[in-house]
């Protein structure tokens, strides 16, 4: 699939200018609020007509300006998650669920029901009125809901930004299994890196309604500045790895990567598992020797790749630990007092500790619910 | 106590003829008003101040006004009196159609405004969600605001037959007080206070009246709140 836009479009004082192409999984369009995000998905979904552009999904063309087509938001197949959930308060779950099967062609309907309840956890609400439902359990009818029409492709606008911490942990295995077990592909806005880095493939960067970036999540989430100034230092490298074993004698979790073993507090995940594991930029240190006599028990050894100036007194050093890219941000007087130039051998420390829920992915296990 | 209870036939001609004309009244002024209301809500156009000018003039205008002016228009000699009778039939002046028309116009300004009201409080966040999962238009209007606006409707029909149970001054204007044709309850009320020894009559007729009215009440209130309860709105 092949999600395609080329848009100009004027909001009073508000330009959005956008043109990407992306062929992912799931393409998140990760910006500020106010970097016309929501107003990007609300012209894919068709809720606003473009003044001037294209957008095309898998070549089928939904609004093309010069050739005067504009295809209505009924007609496009697209669906779309809220960040208000926007379930029909007349309605019950069930019924909820059930709206957009209606309109779908009987030929081009893939969505079961059964198997939409089972991937989202809802069996036991779907008796309920809407209002009964908690935040969290709104938005996963919402995406149930959503699924049932069988679209083409979902777009899902900040689905998670009203919701508390404990809730956002509830819903995010449902969005990863979302992601891996369906074949749709999602277009997810945010401006959380968390949620970014740890469900896209994808990453499209909006700033003041213009694409600043787009590329792999890997390599979007290691560009500290084009990160949001409060989010910065949530940025670093993103590795998948696998879940190797459990120590249970100290409560951590083994994960194997590409740059060697990394040791993180215990997951609630099978040995085999992959794990997306983000390593802030900020937390990690470096030595230009082996550590001994040292807490920290990650120690990747790498090579400097790149040394590039950061914001304000930082800079960002990129070490390839055996292929995989480790971002360390560190001072300017320590990169000069250590001499750290490119081409250097040095050793990327992490302390165990300073990942959390945030950084691996360890939300509830799926199975759970509520 | 026999004398409340005992209706003379003219009497329970008067109570199902009134109540005859409220309910048409009432069914055939929805359509249009659902529609004026949806325009008034939601339209933009010129002369909206207009429209919004002539659904209210029947509240504002003494009712013999409107009355007359029925009678001009939908009369026998009237313009579109005049077309209606020759093309479909439908005649109005001296008949209990008319006295439907006169109640459907005196009431259309209460029913407009109420489902003006609960169209403006539906959340068109919902409309476009509908939208989004495949709905056109009319079937976002029929399943998504429609059952929203319910209790707005509700409240409306009953607010334009409470009104046409007690419309007397259009109708007798327009189409006079003619026993088991044009004499709805107040009509014939009206009747007795103007012959001698007809204060029993009028008092029999006068308690129809407002039992009928609370019932209507009532009934409006219990229905709104099942409907709410249905929905939950908190």
């Amino acid at each position: 699939m092949t999600l395609s836009v080329d848009i100009s479009h004027r909001l009073g004082d508000f330009a959005i200018d956008a043109n990407f192409e992306s062929a992912g999984r799931l393409t998140a369009l990760f910006g500020p609020s106010g970097s016309g995000k929501s107003t990007l998905i609300n012209l894919i979904a068709g809720l606003i007509r473009p003044q001037k552009g294209r957008i095309a999904v898998d070549g089928r063309v939904l609004v093309d300006t010069a050739a005067g087509i504009f295809v209505p938001m009924h007609k496009r197949r697209i669906g779309m998650v809220f960040q208000d959930a926007r379930l029909f308060p007349h309605m019950s779950v069930a019924g909820n669920l059930r709206y957009g099967r209606w309109f779908t062609p009987v030929a081009e309907r893939y969505a079961s029901m059964d198997a939409v309840v089972e991937l989202l956890g809802i069996g036991p609400l779907l008796d309920r009125r809407p209002a009964k439902l908690s935040g969290g359990e709104k938005q996963r009818v919402a995406v149930g809901r959503a699924l049932l029409a069988s679209p083409k492709l979902l777009l899902m606008d900040e689905p998670l930004a009203s919701l508390d911490e404990a809730r956002k942990a509830e819903i995010l295995p449902y969005i990863e299994r979302l992601r891996d077990e369906t074949k749709i592909p999602i277009a997810y806005v945010s401006h959380s890196v968390a949620e970014v880095a740890r469900l896209a493939s994808d990453v499209a960067v909006l700033s003041q309604g213009k694409i600043a970036a787009f590329g792999p999540t890997e390599v979007i989430m290691q560009r500290l500045d084009l990160l949001p100034a409060e989010e910065r230092g949530e940025g670093g490298a993103v590795l998948d790895t696998r879940v190797l074993r459990h120590d249970e004698a100290f409560g951590m979790t083994v994960l194997g990567s590409p740059a060697g073993e990394i040791r993180v507090p215990r997951l609630p995940r099978p040995a085999g598992a992959v794990v997306r594991l983000r390593i802030r930029a900020r937390d990690v240190m470096i030595a230009t020797e082996q550590p001994v006599g040292f807490s920290a028990l990650n120690i990747l050894p790498g090579t400097i790749a790149a040394v590039r100036p950061g914001v304000g007194p930082t800079v960002e050093i990129a070490i390839d630990c055996n292929g995989a890219t480790v971002l360390a941000r560190i001072t300017e007087q320590s990169k000069q007092s250590l001499r750290l130039a490119p081409g250097r051998e040095v050793f990327a420390v992490i302390k165990t500790v300073s990942f959390d829920s945030a950084t691996t992915g360890a939300a509830l296990p799926v199975e759970a619910d509520g | 106590m026999n004398w409340l209870l005992d209706l003379t036939p003219d009497e329970w001609n008067a109570v199902r003829l009134s109540i005859k004309v409220a309910t048409v009244a009432m069914i055939a002024s929805l359509p249009p008003g659902i529609l004026i209301a949806l325009l008034l809500a939601r339209g933009r156009f010129w002369g909206k101040t207009l429209l919004n000018g002539l659904v209210h003039l029947p509240l504002i205008l003494p009712p013999v006004v409107t009355g007359y002016l029925l009678l001009l228009t939908f009369g026998r000699r009237g313009p579109a009196g005049a077309f209606l009778a020759e093309h479909f039939g439908l005649v109005f002046s001296f008949r209990w159609t008319g006295a439907a028309l006169a109640c459907g116009v005196m009431g259309f300004p209460l029913m407009v405004r109420a489902i003006r009201l609960s169209i403006e409080a539906v959340d068109r966040k919902m409309e476009a969600a509908a939208g989004t999962l495949g709905a056109n238009p009319v079937w976002v209007f029929a399943t998504i605001t429609l059952p929203l606006i319910l209790p707005g409707l509700i409240a409306g029909a009953i607010l334009s037959f409470a009104k046409a149970m007690g419309e007397f001054g259009a109708t007798i204007t327009f189409v006079s007080n003619i026993p088991n044709e044009t004499q709805t309850l107040p009509s014939a009320i009206y009747t007795f206070t103007q012959v001698p020894g007809g204060d029993p009559g009028a008092l029999r007729l006068t308690l129809i009246s407002i039992v009928i009215s609370m019932v209507a009440l009532v009934a409006s209130e219990v229905l709104a709140r099942r409907i709410g309860q249905r929905m939950d709105i908190e």
